[in-house]
């Protein structure tokens, strides 16, 4: 037996969002009389970071601590309407509206300081820790708690504001059937090492390296977070999850966890990420979001890796011991080719 | 079908409850104590979100049927933290971005602490193996295995 190193890379262009019905979502943001915030939103945080980095987002728009912006989510009853958390569309979709919502939230709250103050709003400016004062003069101050309570019990307004974010339609063009599914790409690019076992047919991850280019990161570490597990997840979609491994047999499918397979803690490797930001125009603060292109370009670097390996082409995921054991019996034997 | 008395200590307190014959103590603890820390992910061993310590043993508590546990001492995370303050383990899961969905945690820092119980010094190789039972979809494994040698070099924060 015989484990051969091989070497794949991997480029990507990633779509953010979709074209489909102009891929809007929505927000609403209030101030409530203690001077917090909420933002309600139907969009659903499956532990991705949603629901942090558009707190993040409301609170630099309206200019008030993170601390003070709650955000009420994943009830479509309550909350206006979302497409979805899917598309890799959170971030930058969710996150416009969220702004738009915001920045109509702080003219009103601006207007109901200036008021109180009695000063012209434009001369207003807020100093990101929940005071806003006149330029240039910060002893000349209001809370923003005690603004939400003015407005509320004295001048009869509410601090709201609405956004959406709509893509503009694009047409298909009836020649040549293009269109524009999306306003902006992230990238990425992806080096898999594997060792392929020629008696087993397993392969190993040995280490990834990858650089991803997704707008600006609007919170590091949660996007750090989301490249690590979503790696994972390529690994999972290339090397071991299927709900049909024994076809066309379905009754051997799998039914449970102990089936059904997933790399678990020893089969991971190190990977070594570089994250290139490169601010999208019409990102909220440049974002464009990492989301499903975390797993895509670990597929096919992969499925090189194993190539470059032991000469084998298997373009039929997952890509389990058994296939790269037939594709190395109908050669007649590993083939490892040239490493680069 | 008649009910059983059944005392055991939960997080350092004594309890007494009536099970039917053949309820698992996932279902005792969750239903019954009100104890919802435990998770239910598969119910037949597979996934490990259940995890409790059992005389600071790890099981898993939808495969252990209530009745045995009588007299015995249950951990879950439920009790995990000191007071107000969060455990070293649960810190250290924070800081390294351990948890994102968070319905592998319970039974990821179970699984852990009956580690660091009984080896406070584990290499990554043991700390892996450790957690090998328990099923993380989302964060791929490498913060959680992370977050496991943080909290065991007495470093909060990676
Ligand atoms: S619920 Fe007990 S192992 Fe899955
Ligand atoms: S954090 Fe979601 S399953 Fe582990």
């Amino acid at each position: 037996m015989t484990r051969h190193r091989g070497r794949g890379m991997a480029s990507i262009n990633y779509p953010i969002g979709m074209n489909l019905g102009g891929d809007p979502s929505q927000a609403l943001v209030h101030s409530n009389p203690s001077g917090k915030f909420t933002v309600a939103l139907s969009s659903i945080d499956l532990g991705q970071g949603m629901k942090s980095v558009t707190r993040q987002i409301c609170a630099e728009t309206l200019g008030v601590p993170v601390e003070d912006v709650y955000v009420d989510t994943a009830d479509s009853d309550t909350g206006p309407h979302c497409m979805g958390s899917f598309a890799s569309r959170g971030t930058h979709r969710v996150g416009n509206a969220v702004m738009a919502a915001a920045r109509e939230a702080r003219g009103v709250m601006m207007e109901a300081a200036a008021e109180e103050l009695e000063v012209n709003a434009s001369d207003l400016e807020t100093d990101g820790r929940g005071n806003i004062h006149v330029k240039g003069a910060p002893h000349r101050s209001i809370s923003t708690k005690d603004v939400a309570i003015a407005a509320q019990f004295k001048q009869g307004k509410t601090i709201s504001g609405r956004g959406i974010f709509l893509v503009p339609l694009s047409n298909v063009d009836p020649e040549t059937g293009e269109m524009s599914p999306a306003t902006c790409y992230a990238h990425a690019c992806l080096v898999a090492e594997v060792d392929v076992d020629d008696e087993t047919g397993e392969v190993a991850m040995v280490r990834m390296d990858s650089a991803y280019e997704l707008g600006r990161a609007l919170n590091p570490r949660l996007v750090e977070q989301q490249l690590v597990g979503g790696a994972w997840m390529g690994i999972s979609h290339a090397l071991y999850e299927t709900p049909e491994p024994y076809y066309p047999d379905p009754v051997h499918g799998p039914r449970d966890f102990v089936e059904y397979l997933m790399p678990g803690p020893g089969d991971i490797c190190p990977h070594d990420i570089a994250v290139l930001e490169r601010p999208a125009p019409d990102g909220p603060f440049g974002a464009k979001g990492p989301g499903e292109m975390c797993a895509n370009p670990v597929l096919p670097a992969v499925a090189n890796a194993i190539f470059n390996a032991a000469g084998v082409r298997i373009d039929d995921l997952p890509i389990t011991p058994e296939k790269v054991l037939r594709a190395i019996k109908a050669q007649g034997g590993a083939r490892p080719q040239p490493r680069r | 079908m008649s009910k059983i008395p059944l005392q055991f200590r939960h997080n350092g307190r004594d309890v007494a409850i009536f099970v039917d014959g053949g309820t698992n103590l996932l279902v005792a603890l969750r239903e019954l104590i009100g104890d919802m820390t435990p998770k239910f992910g598969c119910g037949q061993g597979g996934c490990g979100t259940c995890s409790v310590l059992i005389d600071g043993e790890l099981h898993l508590s939808c495969l252990t049927l209530a009745e045995t546990v009588a007299g015995r001492s249950i951990e879950t995370l439920d009790g995990m933290k000191q007071g107000p303050n969060l455990h070293p383990l649960q810190r250290a899961f924070a800081d390294n971005f351990a948890a994102q969905c968070g319905y592998c945690t319970p039974g990821m820092l179970m699984a852990a602490k009956a580690l660091l119980d009984r080896n406070p010094s584990p290499s990554r190789e043991e700390v892996v193996e450790a957690i090998s039972g328990n099923i993380c979809r989302c964060t791929g494994y490498e913060p959680i295995v992370n977050a496991i040698l943080a909290a065991a070099g007495g470093r909060a924060s990676a």
